[in-house]
């Protein structure tokens, strides 16, 4: 299918001796006396599809414009493929971006969209003609060509922006909330054309997101940012598993926080007090009694029962709420320290006499369910 | 009882605002030699008028400033809209944009003296302009003409989407190449009211005109000023009536062509 080796498999960055694509030292953007983007140091790898994630205002399209020489940055230097790009403007870059309003040339037809890169290169009219037919074919919009942009539907906008954005074989495509302005169906089946793309022609996206659903999707790595600083950089699974921080936890799905302070940090066991009583966790290096933390919990990780259960963490509570989502049921469980907490379960077929509202009920996980964050 | 808008209070809305004109336009048609005694219709004044060889040379004078005007302005104030919309920070930009609006409502009474001084004093320093006339004229209706386009045209480049001109930059057009193909296209509704507006003003300024006109240069407007001191004639009337018509297709052109979306 491809001859491209795919970073997803590859995994370059599991590699210390891997030679980084983009090269990312130390770069700061002040506006004024606030920095937006605060000493990022980051290495992405070719063929890669790296998400920056963070919420509104942590930065992260401040890098992506920094990237694609929009902005200049304060301090520090980027390489891409071995070239400093100090200096360097937005047009003589080997990066092209995709915009989240799209950008769209008004006066322009689809067509003359797509070939606009090509003709400032200086390709032949024919030539770039006829390349912007095969870009129309693989975004599928085969038929559009005359068409001008304000004759599109949303989802059709997206694929001329991104056909346009890839005409030029960029090194590096840069993606700004790519599929932030469409609905939700369009935007799932997108992500895999996304990806279907990028392994074909094998570039390297770096996509800017808010969407924690959306990057763990599409990435081969995340890197989420908050005030203007990168706080973890991994894989998605390990994001999700083990967060480094309490910012992270909460910001990847959903998650129940103990705070509490160690109590017995043993070789293979360790207690944390918290206002919910003891909960068990895995040992962690270094850590000493009376060290503050936090405790946390993903809510499909918590068993629910009418008994108690046989798990190292068990607590009696109280079912506030009932969410029924149909493949799972979404549970508020008031425990007797007043915290309340987000339990998940998948709902089996005609389950009879299921638990509901204002039951007594047992919350339970294993030591290894407990992540512990200290940050 | 609530007060609401009727169509008799519009009616004399319009009555108020263009009766006058109204008026004017209908005695334009006055066979009658007097301007105040109604004779029957008649386009004898329009015939006269075309004869009058001092009102001709003062039309085409004032349509050649008027037309190079506007476009110098245009130019100009585009370049200075750009730098004040575009151009990220520029010493002085702030206080650029706030006199920008200057000419728009200072009296014309100081822009044409401060004018006529600054040529005067040019002349006696570097002896440009020598003496007063067609350029004097016209680096005036420049300079007025120029604050209002610079003030359509930045309005039309703040609403526009800057990510556009980024997206072309990125397409790797220089950035002058992204001004003629991309910024361009979509400010041109822009451009054609600011001109339209430009060239308007310039054919309607008295004041300033007088200030800095001299011998053998004078536009329409002084003439008919100059005229209508010995007591109004009825080709006047006619001549007001073709410059109300030229005016009008000027502005409503130039709202149509505001209200376009881009």
């Amino acid at each position: 299918m491809s001859e491209h080796i795919l970073a997803a498999e590859a995994k370059p960055w599991r590699d210390e001796m891997a030679k980084p694509f983009v090269r990312i030292r130390g770069i700061s953007k002040f506006f004024g006396d606030l920095a937006a983007v605060d000493d990022v140091s980051l290495d992405i790898y070719r063929g890669e599809l790296f998400c920056l994630l963070g919420g509104s205002g942590c930065g992260k399209s401040t890098l992506l414009r920094i990237l694609a020489g929009f902005e200049t940055p304060s301090a520090g230097s980027i390489e891409i493929d071995g070239q400093d790009m100090t200096g360097v403007g937005a047009n003589l870059r080997p990066t092209n971006m995709m915009f989240q309003s799209y950008a769209l040339f008004p006066h322009m037809s689809v067509e003359k969209n797509i070939a606009y890169g090509l003709l400032r290169e200086g390709v032949s009219k024919s030539e770039a003609m006829s390349r912007t037919a095969d870009m129309l074919s693989l975004v599928k919009l085969d038929g559009f060509a005359r068409r001008k942009p304000h004759q599109l539907s949303g989802g059709q906008k997206q694929r001329v922006a991104l056909a346009r954005s890839l005409i030029k074989q960029p090194k590096l495509l840069l993606l700004d909330e790519p599929l932030g302005a469409l609905d939700k169906k369009l935007r799932e089946e997108t992500q895999f054309e996304l990806i279907r793309i990028q392994e074909d022609l094998g570039v390297t996206f770096i996509v800017v997101t808010h969407d924690q659903e959306e990057a763990m999707t599409l990435s081969t790595r995340i890197g989420v940012m908050d005030a203007g600083r990168i706080v973890q950089v991994g894989e998605p699974r390990q994001i999700y598993e083990t967060p480094n921080s309490k910012f992270v936890a909460d910001f990847i799905g959903s998650v129940n926080i103990f705070d509490g302070e160690v109590d017995v940090a043993a070789p293979d066991m360790m207690r944390v007090n918290t206002a919910e009583g003891a909960i068990l966790c895995e040992p962690l290096a270094g850590l000493k009694a009376r060290q503050k933390l936090h405790i946390a919990v993903r809510p499909e990780r918590i068993q629910l029962s009418r008994a108690p259960l046989e798990l190292a963490n068990s607590m009696p509570g109280m079912v506030e709420e009932v969410a029924y989502l149909g493949n799972l049921s979404i549970y508020r469980v008031r425990l007797e320290g007043g915290q309340c907490l987000k339990v998940s379960a998948a709902n089996g077929l005609h389950e009879e006499n299921p638990i509901t509202w204002d039951e007594p009920v047992f919350v339970g996980w294993s030591s290894t369910a407990s992540l512990v964050l200290i940050a | 009882m609530r007060l609401r808008f009727t169509p008799v209070m519009a009616l004399l809305g319009f009555i108020f605002l263009y009766g006058p004109i109204a008026s004017l336009v209908i005695y334009s048609f006055n066979e009658s030699k007097l301007v105040t005694v109604w004779g029957g219709w008649s386009l004898k004044w329009y015939g006269e008028l075309f004869a009058n060889q001092q009102i001709m040379d003062a039309a085409w004078l004032s349509l050649r400033i008027a037309a190079i005007s506007a476009s110098a302005a245009v130019v100009l104030g585009t370049m200075m809209a750009m730098v004040l919309v575009r151009f990220g920070r520029v010493r002085g930009k702030g206080l650029m944009s706030g006199m920008i609006t200057g000419p728009l409502v200072m009296p014309d009474v100081i822009i044409g003296l401060s004018l006529l001084l600054l040529f005067v004093s040019m002349q006696g320093l570097i002896g440009w302009p020598s003496g007063r006339g067609f350029t004097t004229i016209l680096i005036a209706h420049i300079t007025f003409g120029m604050a209002f386009v610079a003030v359509v045209v930045q309005s039309r480049l703040s609403d526009m989407d800057d990510s556009i001109e980024e997206a072309a930059l990125d397409l790797g057009a220089s950035p002058l190449r992204v001004f003629f193909d991309i910024t361009l296209p979509m400010i041109t509704p822009a451009l054609i009211s600011g001109w339209l507006l430009a060239f308007t003003l310039s054919l309607d300024d008295l004041v300033i005109s007088s200030f800095v006109s001299g011998p053998g240069a004078s536009t329409l407007p002084m003439v008919i000023f100059s005229k209508v001191r010995l007591g109004v004639s009825p080709d006047i009337n006619a001549l007001a009536s073709l410059i109300v018509l030229v005016v009008s297709i000027g502005i409503i052109t130039a709202a149509i062509l505001m209200r376009k979306k881009p």
